[in-house]
């Protein structure tokens, strides 16, 4: 098997996996790192969504070795150990964005994608279309839509000493 | 109100683990030397297994077993079963057709299972799984319900795929009603056919210790006691001591994890016969294909006046769709959570309803968010709607002027309804609606080329489920009561062990706060513990928006128990009469006197004893409570959906949407807007985007997510949701249950919008872009003739 190696969360990790291995496998089974899910398998729901390179992609639909030397963040290296949530997770609590909690870490890793993109300042229409990659079957995205705004526009205040998902 | 208290916007404890990827779904539970399952799956809707071979399979790397419904059979796995009896008009019971974890003579759906492989990793599983021969016969089937009848007879206990013929109601009377009605509207309606795509798909793992001969399931389950029942007492895999069910964080429900299915029978068995943990996740096509569809149903419906618009009877006829197999609920939903509901929010004298459920050859069907409800509702919603508009009536007007004003109301379809006020919900909407500006509004639009149409829904349902007298009755199998387990700690601190389940509704929030304000102790010091059949003793698990009230009730009664006997303590401590102790905000006081006791200090006592003997008082502090509530509760609102339709190309945009509903006393406000919120995109979803489409001969056309459209967030705008309150009499809360209330009123509410927009009541869901564009070609060459 085909030796893999990339930066996880800050941390260099290396493993041994099929060519087929996709990244979520990888980081679930082989990392233990379960806070990013499987949803759909066809790149449609987004609750595997991670960063690499700084960059929302779909983790069940990127090959491990895809990532042969990249940056991955997942839900897990948004907060440090024991520090403040992130200013988006703890927008998304605050407003009530998750129900289940199942597509919360997709979420909240591609809300961090369109604040990148489109800044902190963002109205609902925005976010709406930009949350195309993502489904929810709990919250009917009212409260999401809030969270996102909110948290958003706490990351351009720079209110949390936490790392920023661009990183 | 406490800041932690009954009716404060109390943030959720159960978000920090959500939020930072820490929740522990079952695909997350991991045990040593796992092993997976793969399922190998009919590519054929109906046929016979002439044999399998599966030899090849054996010999793939990482393939520890490959086993098939043969073996199942051999080591007298029993059958999946449904446990609520229907009997048809004629007094004969329901055909329930046999249905085996693994198919081992016909297979009758397509993703029927035949066999399973047992390997290493998934991935050698699905190798494997391509490697096992099954020589099919393939016979005709049927998927379309109107056809089931005169469609090949699918289970040789059900001729003409007739599970029952079934009716509710005085026909006669409803006959002579009709007779002397002045108007008569009249609908034909299909409630299409929904898969509940709760986000986590289905998991179950099993383990087997042979050294004690017991089994432990984690499963992605709405009711784990429930599924100890049925898989111990009916399928008989083990007795229902010897099995532990564990359903940890549950991604999302809606019903469909309420059910009983054959993964998680046979990982059970494999682990038994493998000796080492089965694990099985599910794919989003086995969701499709596997989980429990909701809705599926045909109806004729008409509706008789008389000339002041006052409503004389509803009478329906439908056709329900179960499916290939009766799932455990199944044969509740189309009659007693459905016809039961057709009365409304209105004085309706007579009611006839009669149901055929039939099989097909599709997936099972069965509860789906508001189960038989929302069917109910888009029936009696779309009818009163239409019947306005025919009698040139204001649909809020012809509504106001039926609706129930004395409570209690007795239905002519078995429900009492104790408590509502409607006219305050509806008259609440309209205002936040600005329904009297919808005028105006329709011109502005009109003038960019889009029509601009207004729909009422003012829905009912039955939750609190369920008197458990009254649903035997009625043919339920179990009891529909909840049970608390209230242990207080020696330091104060609280655990309540609930039989109900949380997946996404926050038990762990709203069912501390209730603690916190009852004992007057900090929030942060009370835990739920739920989901586990090991901790909690029985339990019937949340569906039906049944845990506020019913397995709320059920903690107030154990924290009633530990109140009393809390009050014998202090009474020791402070050498007083018991009933000289008060108990208020944590403390314990004797009446006239200025002595006290702190809860903590009287927890204390309670356990080290110092202050009673044995022959006074039992030490410790631990009460238990089995609630069973005295009536369904009926929450009821008004929901109000204004739309603009595009005329060129059909697309609707939903512009605005109202909300006001009466669900009694509300425990945490920010958790029940989340609920409405939820329950109306479903709704949305149903009326404009989701259909479940089998072809003819029972392919699933939409087997994944990029055939079946799932409302995302640019389909759905914000919402504007009320309140109102008329507190249910019939638990201590006077709460009534909010889970399922979008879902039910929704459909009809953007129907009736739609079709005020576009002149035209022939329209079917999902309203698509191009269902509604061809409605307005429809309607356009009549609506010139009448212009001319």
């Amino acid at each position: 098997m085909p030796a893999v190696s990339m930066t996880v969360n800050g941390k260099a990790v290396t493993g041994d996996v099929e060519a087929r291995t996709l990244l979520v496998q990888f980081l679930r089974e082989n990392l233990r790192l379960t806070g990013t899910h499987v949803g759909c398998d066809t790149s449609q729901c987004g609750a595997c969504v991670v960063h690499i390179d700084g960059i929302a992609a779909k983790s069940c639909t990127t090959l491990a070795l895809q990532c042969e030397g990249a940056k991955v963040t997942t839900i897990e290296g948004l907060a440090e150990a024991n520090g403040p949530l992130h200013p988006m997770q703890e927008a998304f609590r605050e407003h009530h964005g998750l129900q289940c909690g199942y597509c919360t870490p997709g979420m909240i890793m591609a809300a961090l994608d369109i604040v990148r993109r489109k800044g902190n300042d963002l109205d609902e229409h925005t976010i709406r279309e930009q949350l195309d990659g993502n489904i929810c079957r709990c919250t009917g995205y009212h409260n999401i839509v809030k969270a996102i705004a909110a948290g958003a526009k706490a990351m351009g205040k720079g209110g949390s000493p936490t790392r920023q998902a661009a990183e | 109100m406490s800041a932690t208290g009954i009716g404060a916007a109390v943030r959720r404890k159960e978000d920090i683990r959500f939020i930072t990827g820490k929740g522990q779904y079952t695909d997350d539970v991991v045990r040593p030397g796992e092993t997976r399952a793969v399922f190998v799956r009919s590519p054929h809707a109906r046929a016979k297994i002439k044999s399998i071979d599966v030899s090849a399979a054996k010999k793939m790397p990482g393939v520890v077993d490959v086993l098939t419904g043969a073996q199942l059979a051999t080591d007298k796995i029993g059958n999946l079963i449904c446990g609520w009896m229907i009997h048809s008009k004629d007094g004969s019971p329901m055909k329930m057709a046999p249905h085996p974890a693994l198919a081992a003579a016909t297979v009758n759906h397509v993703g029927d299972a035949v066999a399973v492989v047992i390997a290493e990793t998934q991935a050698q599983g699905r190798d494997a799984a391509e490697k096992v021969k099954v020589d099919y016969e393939v016979l005709p089937a049927v998927s379309d319900p109107a056809k089931a009848k005169s469609g090949p007879q699918i289970h040789e206990v059900a001729p003409k795929n007739t599970i029952y013929e079934w009716s509710l109601g005085d026909q006669k009377a409803v006959d002579a009603a009709f007779a002397a009605a002045k108007h008569i509207t009249k609908l034909d309606i299909i409630n299409n056919r929904l898969v509940p795509n709760a986000i986590e798909p289905r998991v179950a793992l099993a383990e087997y210790d042979a050294g004690n001969d017991h089994l432990t399931l984690w499963n992605t389950s709405q009711n784990p006691h429930v599924a100890r029942l049925v898989i111990s007492a009916f399928v008989g895999i083990t007795p229902e001591h010897k099995l532990r069910v564990i359903a940890p964080d549950v991604g999302g429900g809606f019903g469909s994890k309420i059910f009983i299915y054959p993964e998680e029978v046979v990982c059970l068995w494999a682990a038994r016969k493998v000796n080492r943990p089965v694990k099985w996740t599910a794919d989003r096509t086995e969701s499709f294909l596997t989980d429990a569809h909701g809705r599926d149903h045909i109806t004729h419906a008409e509706l008789a006046l008389d000339s002041n618009g006052k409503i004389l009877a509803l009478k329906a006829k439908t056709i329900a769709n179960l499916g290939a197999y009766m799932s455990t609920f199944s044969s509740s939903v189309p009659t007693y959570l459905y016809a039961t509901l057709m009365s409304g929010q209105y004085d309706i004298p007579q009611i006839y309803c009669e149901v055929d459920a039939v099989y097909t050859n599709t997936a099972p069907v069965d509860a789906y968010r508001g189960a038989g409800r929302p069917e109910a509702t888009f029936v009696v919603e779309r009818l009163v709607e239409v019947a306005a508009r025919q009698l040139g009536l204001d649909p809020a007007d012809l509504r106001k002027r039926n609706f129930i004003k004395s409570f209690p109301h007795q239905t002519p379809v078995i429900m009492a309804y104790d408590a509502g006020d409607y006219n305050a919900s509806l008259k609440k909407a309209m205002e936040l609606a600005d329904v009297k500006g919808f005028n105006k509004r329709k011109r502005e639009a009109a003038r960019h080329g889009k029509l601009r149409g207004l729909g009422y829904s003012t829905y009912i349902e039955a939750c609190g489920i369920a008197p458990s007298q009254a649903v035997g009755s009625l043919g339920a199998g179990v009891g529909l009561w909840e049970s608390a387990e209230v242990r207080v700690n020696p330091t104060g601190s609280v655990e309540v062990l609930t039989g109900c389940h949380a997946h996404g509704q926050g038990h762990e929030t709203t069912f501390a706060q209730l603690v916190s304000e009852r004992l007057g102790i900090p929030f942060e010091n009370v835990s739920i513990v739920h989901g586990d059949t090991d901790k909690v003793q029985f339990g019937m698990g949340t569906y039906g928006s049944r845990s506020g009230a019913v397995g709320m009730s059920a903690i107030v009664k154990a924290l009633d128990k530990v109140e009393a006997k809390a009050k014998k303590v202090a009474a020791f401590m402070l050498e007083a009469a018991e009933g000289d102790i008060e108990f208020k905000d944590g403390k314990f006081t004797v009446a006239g006197t200025d002595k006290s006791a702190a809860w903590g200090d009287v927890a204390l006592n309670a356990y080290i004893a110092h202050k009673f003997t044995g022959a006074e008082l039992e030490p410790g502090l631990k009460e238990t409570s089995f609630y069973d509530p005295t009536n369904f509760t009926f929450p009821a609102g008004c929901h109000i959906c204004e739309v603009e339709v595009d005329v060129e190309t059909g697309k609707t945009d939903i512009v605005t949407w109202t909300a006001v509903d009466d669900f009694g006393t509300v425990i945490n406000p920010m958790i029940v807007e989340g609920q409405v919120h939820g329950g109306i995109a479903q709704g949305v979803g149903q009326a404009l985007l989701e259909g479940c489409v089998y072809d003819k001969d029972g392919q699933l056309v939409t087997g994944s997510l990029m055939d079946y459209t799932m409302p995302r967030a640019h389909d759905l705008p914000s919402f504007k949701v009320g309140l109102t309150e008329t507190k249910s009499p019939s638990n201590p809360l006077g709460i009534k249950g909010c889970g399922e209330a979008g879902a039910i009123a929704a459909p009809a509410a953007v129907i009736n919008a739609i079709t005020d927009a576009i002149g035209s009541e022939a329209l079917t869901m999902p309203a698509t872009a191009n269902t509604v564009w061809a409605a307005i070609q429809r309607a356009q060459p009549a609506q010139q003739a009448a212009a001319e």
